[in-house]
């Protein structure tokens, strides 16, 4: 099967729905003309012209709002954050607006709109520009909330969220947009809500979330090498949480560590650990551990970077913990 | 309701014509029907039948009656929080809102968005919206969708207009502006309506916003049209309107209009009213839009004072019976707690559905089955 790079999976789903469904458009800034910022939407403008690839003045809670505005009315827009950082400026229409629409107005009026763009830290941005999304926005009620890994999952995702009928936030990262996998060049979709066992292994289930799977990865092999063998499930979707496949695999390995990019506090992975305390409190033969972002500001500085968030080096003790061989 | 009768009526320098007795008749009820639906819903708040936040919106009917009047009944409206007045001027059932007040489930939302947030998509009202200034992107978004369905779907030309009402209050804030910034530089066919009763809630105009009354010099800044209407006649209000309704749906160019009005009541009902003066009130109350439009009608003999009455009693049985079909509509079921929130089934959630007057319609029609 061919390889493509997972931005060009992300378009290729956004350009495969516009052409399906004319109620589908793109709208964000530097979407347009400047082919995205991060090249995502490239060469998007040319194929549907400007009326459907929409650049906006830098003001994110108006084009947000504007969009859950035309979503009401049953256009599908798709929302493209530079940034999730940038999304907290729009905290009121996607939250308030988009989340709660459809309860509000007593089944009414819905919102079928994707909201997507880069989440988490991108390289020494600071953090203002690191911000990690996913433990803020699942405590709201009404929104569904997708994390691909993979240039497959990218797109398998994405035309899915498009085609639902309920706000979804797409939360990728820029640190993957050049990583290339198989892709069909075919549509197709996959399941908001369903998680995927992407390696098998009898001694810890190791649970996460987008781009630290990378990690949880690097970490099984060095793992496996001191004889403990991980099973890594990839969560896909936030909101739905698929808890089914996590628990199956906990059952199986009787050891859990949740890697979460997200800041410890109140966070996902304190979700799944509740989750998994529950569904499995006989199976366990430990509590589960968390691997999260140290609980501080992202920090510019590279080496510190690097320390605070969830790396493989924090996987391996929290699994050699786990597993009681450290 | 057929043609409107063009009998010119000049006021002021503007000299657009005024729809015929009948239609001015049918705007005279609704505004009294608002005015008279909000005195029940104060009078059930007192009584702890409806809960949460109250803001009605007495003195301001004719900004809604006549705004709405120069629409076509399929151009989308959006307003904030004081929305009674809106929704029921669009054609909603005052049964259905009163019982949205009272969380029934024969309420416009199955009692699920309360006084704040009527919602209507039969009448093309997209709410009701609590958070102040909220509604105004979403309300280019509903130009941004019609004219998007006119053009890009449809392959016309944009053929509707969407009004967006606000407060003075709402002028202040940063979603406005951005709102207002994206509808000029999109080019979008909605209209901003400022309803500028003076007060942000209890902060007067003066001391919360720059320019003070100079609201206008705010669409300036957007290279947008402005205009300013005075809003306690109900004339003044379509004659100031229309031309602004018909240019933005000409033009698909967005507009911006300072309405100048004035809430009787407080803010909400917890609001003693310190921040103004009883003169000043008092002064307002006399330019009370029910009795401008009564008199005038009176005046060109197309109303008797029996009739007037007859009016106010009629719409007082209706309203009384908007109260007691509300109260007998059964408590919104426990089990809607899981539904609407998403439109799938999954984990508690249950789906979505219809209230029960856009479902049950035609029965409703049928008689009283209150």
């Amino acid at each position: 099967m061919r390889e493509i790079a997972f931005r060009d999976a992300l378009r290729e789903a956004m350009s495969e729905e516009m052409r399906r469904d004319e109620r589908v458009f793109l709208i964000g800034e530097e979407v347009a003309q400047y082919d995205g910022a991060y090249k995502v939407s490239k060469g998007m403008l040319e194929e549907f012209g400007e009326r459907r690839v929409i650049d906006t003045p830098i003001s994110e809670s108006g084009f947000s709002g504007l969009s859950i505005g035309a979503a009401m009315k049953g256009l599908r827009p798709i929302v493209e954050f530079m940034s999730w950082s940038f999304s907290l400026v729009a905290a009121d229409p996607i939250l308030n607006n988009a989340a709660k629409m459809l309860y509000m107005s007593g089944g009414q009026f819905g919102c079928p709109i994707v909201f997507r763009g880069n989440d988490g830290a991108g390289g020494q941005l600071g953090s203002t520009h690191s911000w990690c999304v996913e433990s803020l926005y699942a405590n709201v009620p009404g929104l569904k909330i997708i994390i691909p890994s993979t240039p497959y999952t990218a797109k398998g995702l994405l035309t899915q969220a498009i085609r639902d009928d309920n706000p979804v936030f797409c939360l990728e990262s820029e640190r993957m947009l050049a990583l290339t996998g198989e892709v069909p060049e075919t549509s197709y979709t996959l399941p908001i809500g369903q998680a995927e066992v992407i390696r098998s292994g009898g001694d810890c289930t190791l649970v996460s979330f987008g781009r630290p799977l990378y990690f949880c990865i690097e970490a099984a092999e060095t793992l496996a090498r001191e004889g403990i063998e991980c099973e890594i499930i990839d969560g896909r979707s936030i909101k739905p949480l698929d808890m089914d496949t996590i628990a199956a695999s906990v059952r199986r390995t009787n050891c859990c560590v949740v890697v979460d990019q997200s800041w410890s506090f109140a966070s996902i992975g304190a979700e799944v650990a509740t989750e998994v305390h529950r569904l499995c409190f006989d199976d366990l033969d430990n509590h589960v551990f968390r691997v999260h972002s140290d609980d501080v500001p992202a920090p510019y500085a590279k080496e510190l970077e690097q320390e605070m968030l969830p790396n493989a080096r924090k996987i391996c003790e929290a699994v050699r913990a786990a597993t009681y061989t450290a | 309701m057929t043609q409107p009768e063009s009998s010119t009526e000049p006021r002021g320098q503007q000299e657009i014509p005024l729809p015929g007795p009948d239609v001015l008749r049918r705007w005279l009820r609704d505004m009294m029907l608002i005015r008279e639906f909000e005195v029940r819903c104060m009078q059930a708040y007192q009584n702890r039948l409806a809960g949460g936040f109250l803001h009605v919106y007495n003195g301001q009917e004719g900004v809604a009656v006549g705004a709405l009047a120069t629409l076509r009944p399929d151009d989308p409206i959006i307003t904030a929080y004081r929305d009674h007045g809106h929704a029921l001027a669009r054609g909603m059932d005052p049964k259905i809102g009163m019982a949205e007040l009272f969380g029934r489930i024969g309420g416009c939302a199955k009692g699920k968005g309360g006084s704040m947030h009527f919602f209507d998509a039969e009448h093309h009202m997209y709410g009701g919206h609590g958070i102040v200034g909220a509604q105004v992107p979403l309300g280019a978004g509903l130009a941004f969708a019609t004219k998007y369905y006119d053009e890009v779907i449809g392959g016309g030309t944009s053929s509707h207009v969407t009004l967006c009402f606000m407060g003075d209050g709402a002028t202040n804030q940063g979603s406005v502006h951005e709102a207002m910034n994206l509808a000029s530089t999109l080019s979008l066919p909605v209209i901003f309506i400022v309803e500028n009763n003076l007060y942000s809630m209890g902060t007067a105009i003066e001391r919360c916003t720059a320019a003070g009354l100079e609201l206008q010099e705010r669409a300036r800044g957007y290279a947008m049209d402005s205009a300013m209407v005075e809003g306690m006649d109900v004339l003044d209000v379509y004659r100031g309107m229309k031309p602004l309704v018909d240019r933005c749906r000409a033009t698909a160019r967005p507009c911006f209009v300072d309405m100048r009005c004035y809430r009787f009541k407080g803010h909400s009902m917890s609001d003693p009213r310190k921040y103004r003066t009883h003169e000043e009130e008092a002064c307002w109350e006399t330019k009370d839009p029910i009795e401008l439009l009564a008199a005038h009608l009176v005046d060109q003999d197309h109303l008797t004072g029996e009739a007037f009455k007859q009016l106010g009693k009629d719409i007082r049985a209706e309203i009384r019976a908007a109260v007691k079909w509300a109260e007998a509509s059964p408590a919104t079921p426990i089990d809607e707690l899981y539904h609407d929130v998403y439109t799938d089934r999954w984990g508690p959630y249950t789906g979505t559905s219809m209230p029960e007057f856009l479902n049950r319609r035609s029965s409703d029609r049928g008689g009283d089955d209150a």
